[in-house]
């Protein structure tokens, strides 16, 4: 079977790639860093011995979907294709605040970008009856939060597409994974402040691949931002909406 | 857009922090942007996984550059044996992907945490010194980002100064972006001929013995006996076992420990007791037995940040070398130093090296070289400065990878290539963008602050 690792460039990619690698899975990454991307790909393959691919990939450009469609299959040669879907932005939101066209950029790699390229794989997965889709949500997409919002609600509204896609999969035999990890170590959290139970980036590739051989639907990683989670859907509105968080 | 995390660094010791800047590049790209980005902040210094125990990974108000996320290997070539790799691979890592394939570091630290770009850094010995020499005998190359932006190949042929510099040179002289090692033969379990030692003398009967045949040789002293029992321990010898069962050795977890100790944990008694019963584990026969590679390379990362259990004011570590001509005499000297004063501490190591580094401030010489904890406590400096005297007046030196404490002279009288490493620095740094506070302390390119 093939991985195809989308935003294969964040340290999370580069982590569930090389993991699903040594597992024994051939691996096509894409993304937009050509140049990281070959040095990505001599890491795995001087990890493991399994094919490997680098596509330039844009998820902002709708144009180039049908072409990693395309590459995916040429790759994969007749062998089961699975994908995972890391590509996001996280600019502050005080940022997109003072910057209207970062919203609309939040969202795209967030939310329609995702859904677009999805769209295109799931007549894919309908066909070869099984495989398995993760996508990566996020705890900020359980609830809108005044240091997060736009972000935030591009996640919920992946949250839900992928609900939607996991139902129209499961009657084929496919499966679609909605990974919820909570504060990672990487790139993106580098230096905020107010993060807490920090995980690292290899422990949310082991859990998504976890998810991925149990065909659990919606997990939480690490597993305890459930109960956080629970707890902060569950203040009410009138309150939450004057917390500082 | 480099983003920079103001925090408290320190060595591993947790001595002396310092507030600094990091940024922590993921691609090559970035490495550059933040390496441009840095020199608003003054002195810049690379930073590894912080095993180093003093203050080398640390430059007070600077701006550190992390390697842990260039982490990723290069390229492999198989009949060679040549790994490329960015310096964020752990040893851990390399044990990981080649021990399966017959293969592993040719020289390794007591930790698999190290980075790869911080052992080159200090030019790091293994317990197969004697026959191996230290981790720059077996780098082929370096691409090392230089102050002025450039990036360098750097070998014995190509800029072969700055080469001898970056070996050892404590990130001094650049950021190592990637380099290319040579992997040697190794197999997953090693036989391990364990015996008791009851004084010092018997000790050096015993390194004698074996340094140039064995490949592996360690010993583990109790630093805490005294008169007839000075120097007891146990001696180590191993030699890989490939007929020993093979199974990969899976990297346990290790077992964190998750607050500071208090004080009392680590008082006299308690250390005491437990240095007996390490010593007593070994029958007095002696014995032998299969274990696994990472168990006898890596016997401290079984526990988690195990800094911890010194306490919040943390710990020293000495380790000094001292050439054999001097040895016998030196060695019993510090721990008789040692000892007088009781400043517990846990094993200490005592190991043979077997000749100078290809740095120019590489710490080995032909001779012994000691290793303990010294607790940061009331006497702790003044023990520490008579080691350092002991040390020096025995021709030996103190290694920069350990040390928080010995004084700019004493550094200056034992290293005796530093000129030279100061004139590599000259040329092709010569707006000083990389410092740290041991370069600071030890009056690298200047008076000591
Ligand atoms: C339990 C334990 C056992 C040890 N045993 C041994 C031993 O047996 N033998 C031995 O020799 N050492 C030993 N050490 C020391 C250790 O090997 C060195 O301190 C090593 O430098 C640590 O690597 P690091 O990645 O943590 O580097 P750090 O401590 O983060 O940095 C060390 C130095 O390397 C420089 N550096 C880091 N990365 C780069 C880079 N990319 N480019 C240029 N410079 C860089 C830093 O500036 C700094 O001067 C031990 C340490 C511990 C904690």
């Amino acid at each position: 079977m093939i991985w195809v690792v989308i935003g294969a460039s964040s340290t999370i990619a580069r982590e569930f790639a090389r993991q699903a690698a040594m597992q024994g899975a051939g691996i096509l990454l894409a993304g937009r860093d050509r140049d990281d991307l070959a040095t990505n790909a001599a890491d795995i393959a001087t990890r493991a011995n399994v094919p490997v691919r680098v596509e330039h990939f844009d998820l902002a450009d709708a144009s180039e979907h049908i072409a990693l469609l395309h590459a995916a299959q040429s790759f994969a040669n007749g062998a089961e294709i699975n994908l995972f879907l890391a590509a996001g932005t996280m600019p502050a939101q005080t940022e997109i605040d003072a910057d209207p066209g970062l919203a609309a950029a939040t969202i795209v790699t967030n939310y329609t970008g995702a859904v677009l390229l999805l769209q295109r794989f799931a007549p894919v997965f309908e066909a070869q009856k099984s495989g398995t889709i993760i996508a990566l949500g996020s705890v900020a997409g359980d609830r809108g939060r005044l240091k997060n919002y736009v972000y935030g609600s591009a996640k919920a509204g992946l949250h839900a597409y992928l609900q939607g896609l996991r139902a129209r999969l499961v009657r084929t035999g496919a499966h679609v994974v909605t990974l919820k990890p909570g504060f990672v170590d990487t790139a993106m959290t580098w230096g905020l402040p107010g993060l807490f139970l920090v995980a690292s980036p290899a422990a949310i590739a082991r859990a998504a691949l976890t998810a991925a051989a149990k065909k659990r639907d919606i997990v939480y990683a690490p597993f305890f931002w459930w109960g956080i989670m629970t707890i902060i859907k569950n203040i009410p509105e009138r309150i939450f909406k004057k917390l500082n968080i | 857009m480099t983003r920079w995390k103001s925090d408290r660094f320190a060595g591993w010791g947790r001595t002396a922090p310092a507030l600094a800047r990091a940024a922590r590049p993921e691609r090559q790209a970035e490495l550059d942007a933040a390496f441009a980005s840095a020199r608003e902040f003054g002195a810049t210094l690379p930073r590894g996984n912080g095993r180093s125990y003093g203050d080398a990974a640390q430059v007070t108000d600077g701006a550190l550059i992390l390697g842990t996320r260039l982490d990723r290997f290069i390229s492999f070539d198989a009949t060679t044996n040549l790994l490329v790799a960015e310096p964020g691979v752990t040893f851990g890592d390399i044990l990981t992907a080649f021990l399966p394939r017959g293969l592993a570091a040719p020289v390794s630290p007591g930790t698999m945490y190290a980075t790869l770009g911080g052992a080159l850094a200090a030019d790091a010995h293994g317990k197969n010194h004697d026959r191996a020499g230290s981790f720059g005998a077996h780098v082929e190359w370096i691409d090392l980002l230089i102050a002025n932006g450039e990036t360098l190949r750097c070998s014995r042929d190509q800029n072969a100064d700055l080469f001898r510099a970056t070996i050892g040179g404590m990130g001094l002289t650049g950021f190592v972006r990637r380099l290319a090692l040579r992997l040697a033969s190794a197999s997953p379990f090693v036989r391990v001929k364990e015996s008791r030692i009851d004084d010092l003398d018997e000790f050096f009967e015993e390194f004698a013995a074996s340094r140039d045949s064995a490949t592996f040789t360690v010993g583990w002293v109790d630093a805490l006996a005294k008169g007839g029992r000075l120097g007891r321990g146990i001696f180590e010898t191993a030699e890989y076992a490939p007929d020993a069962a093979q199974r990969p050795p899976g990297l346990r977890a290790p077992k964190p420990i998750p607050f500071d100790l208090p004080g009392f944990a680590l008082s006299a008694p308690i250390v005491r007791g437990f240095n007996e019963l390490y010593w007593r584990r070994v029958p007095e026969a002696g014995r032998d037995g299969i274990r696994a590679l990472d168990r006898f390379l890596y016997p401290l990362d079984s526990l988690a940040d195990w800094n911890r259990l010194y306490g919040k004011r943390g710990f020293h570590q000495f380790q000094a070398v001292v050439p054999d001509g001097t040895a016998r005499d030196a060695v019993r000297d510090m721990l008789e130093k040692i000892a007088a004063t009781g400043n517990a501490s846990f094993l200490a190591v005592l190991k043979t090296l077997g000749g100078e580094g290809h740095g120019l401030l590489s710490f080995p010489m032909r001779g012994v070289t000691l290793a303990l904890d010294i607790p940061n406590v009331a006497g702790a400096d003044e023990l520490l400065s008579s080691l350092e005297f002991v040390a020096r007046d025995a021709g030996g030196r103190i290694y920069l990878a350990k040390d928080s404490h010995q004084s700019a002279a004493t550094f200056r009288a034992t290293y005796p290539r530093l000129a030279e490493f100061e004139s590599v620095l000259a040329e092709f740094d010569p707006e000083k963008r990389f410092e740290s506070d041991l370069s600071r302390r030890l009056g690298i390119r200047g008076r000591p602050a």
